[in-house]
């Protein structure tokens, strides 16, 4: 019931806000698991819904999925709301949890590398297979059991990341580190990382609108994968991936997204498939201000 | 003794008349001090907003003043780019023109960018406020713009220039 709602909801909202708020074009970053140093524009609302494919050994393949509600708070302050989801294929079609999430610019000035705060609750099942962050000890095995079984697992996580970010001469460097604590039972902090680099095929702006344009296209390559826990921190028992990533922004103001992923190690997953599609909405904030009678004009 | 009476009777009168005419006087002072402090603090209180209206301008536009020489020097690359003024256009209008206005001629969210503080800005100055952008204020960083499209805006920017300001 949970999974038709949402379903339905991302679809809806979406018309809504095309109906009421203007469109915009957005120069979004391709990458789709590492998190670069700039945030949403205050006032502008992003809805994005991703999918991921993985196969599984020992298991079924999977389908997750998510959409994502990003809305720039302020110039420094960006917070979102995730809901999650996904099919396993001979099995059954689950709604798996929310995320709110928060990002924090910390320095007001851009600076050789940039640090942003990102704070997040999670309330996932264990049948949550969106692979948006890998931290820990998560291997593939962990995602082979039926949903009926991933289901009985809860977890209410909080979950820290520093962002370093750079851009220089076209190119954005980004790395990640990432703290996670799963506040049920006695777990133990889970680290992980994500690293991304990326850069538009074109740097200079065409004179006319254009679809096929090169600096629409955004290519690059991401990393990501576990680094253990506070008893065990390392490489060992992790799973790890490379993915290329390619974002391309449209003048009819959507991204769409793609990036093929690879498990590194016999931990991982071989093969993940993911994409995205979003829109971004600017002046939402001063919709709302107007539909509750504020907003002097 | 009735004429005495009528004698004082007319005295009393003339000191009333004359206490009156003095009380007039007085009237017409202080109504006359009255007008003047009116005029006084309204010639304060409009001074006052003019100078925070002034305040007001100057602080909107103080960030422009924060660019280190180094980035006020910088010359703008695609300066004889004929296409920059129409490609920095474009990406004004995609980006920019929400909160600044199509004309950037200013709107709630953010100031004129064709005002003389703009217009006498360097080119670098522009650049490196659109570079770092003023979070405080709610301008977003625009340097996930590569560099050379940072620059067209801004040459589209100075396009926007009186002849005054006219490079």
């Amino acid at each position: 019931m949970k999974f038709i709602w949402t379903a339905f909801f991302v679809p809806f909202t979406t018309a809504l806000l095309a109906a009421f708020a203007a469109p915009a074009l957005a120069q979004e970053s391709p990458y789709i698991v590492a998190y670069d140093h700039y945030l949403e524009e205050p006032g502008s609302l992003e809805v994005e819904y991703f999918s991921t494919f993985g196969t599984q050994r020992g298991g079924n393949d999977f389908t997750a999925f998510w959409a994502e509600f990003e809305y720039g708070a302020t110039a420094w302050w960006t917070t979102e709301l995730y809901l999650d989801g996904q099919t396993t294929f001979s099995d059954s079609t689950v709604f798996t949890g929310f995320r709110w999430e928060n990002r924090f610019r910390l320095l007001q000035l851009e600076h050789f590398i940039n640090p942003v705060l990102y704070i997040e609750y999670e309330q996932t099942s264990g049948a949550d297979k969106i692979l948006k962050e890998v931290e820990g000890h998560d291997v593939e095995s962990d995602y082979a059991p039926p949903n009926r079984v991933l289901e009985r697992e809860h977890d209410h996580e909080l979950e820290f990341k520093l962002l370093l970010s750079k851009s220089f001469k076209g190119w954005n460097v980004a790395e990640n580190t990432i703290a996670t604590k799963n506040l049920t039972g006695g777990n133990p902090w889970e680290f992980g990382y994500a690293v991304g680099a990326s850069r538009p095929l074109g740097l200079k702006a065409s004179p006319k609108l254009c679809n096929l344009c090169r600096e629409n296209f955004i290519a690059g390559v991401e990393m990501y994968g576990g680094l253990g826990d506070r008893h065990s921190f390392g490489l060992r028992d992790t799973s790890q991936y490379v993915a290329p990533v390619i974002a391309w922004n449209l003048p009819s103001d959507w991204t769409f997204r793609l990036s093929p992923g690879f498990g590194l190690n016999d931990n991982s997953h071989r093969f993940l498939l993911r994409w995205g599609i979003s829109r971004e909405f600017s002046g939402f904030g001063q919709m709302v201000e107007r539909l509750f009678g504020g907003g002097k004009s | 003794m009735i004429n005495a009476m009528a004698s004082k009777k007319r005295t009393d009168t003339k000191q009333l008349e004359r206490e009156m005419k003095i009380g007039s006087r007085g009237n017409r002072i202080a109504s006359g001090f009255a007008i003047i402090v009116l005029i006084l603090v309204s010639y304060l209180a409009a001074a006052r907003n003019q100078d925070s209206a002034q305040k007001q301008r100057e602080s909107v536009y103080a960030p422009l003043a924060k660019a280190p020489q180094k980035a006020v020097i910088r010359r703008n690359p695609l300066e004889n780019d004929r296409e920059a003024v129409v490609a920095g256009g474009k990406l004004f209008e995609i980006h920019c023109a929400e909160c600044h206005g199509d004309m950037a001629e200013g709107g709630r969210k953010a100031p004129s960018l064709v005002s003389d503080e703009v217009q006498r800005a360097t080119p670098g100055t522009l650049f490196w406020v659109l570079t770092n952008g003023v979070v405080r204020r709610g301008m977003p960083v625009w340097s996930k713009l590569p560099e050379p499209q940072r620059w067209q805006i801004v040459r589209y920017l100075k396009s926007l220039a009186p002849p005054k300001f006219a490079q």
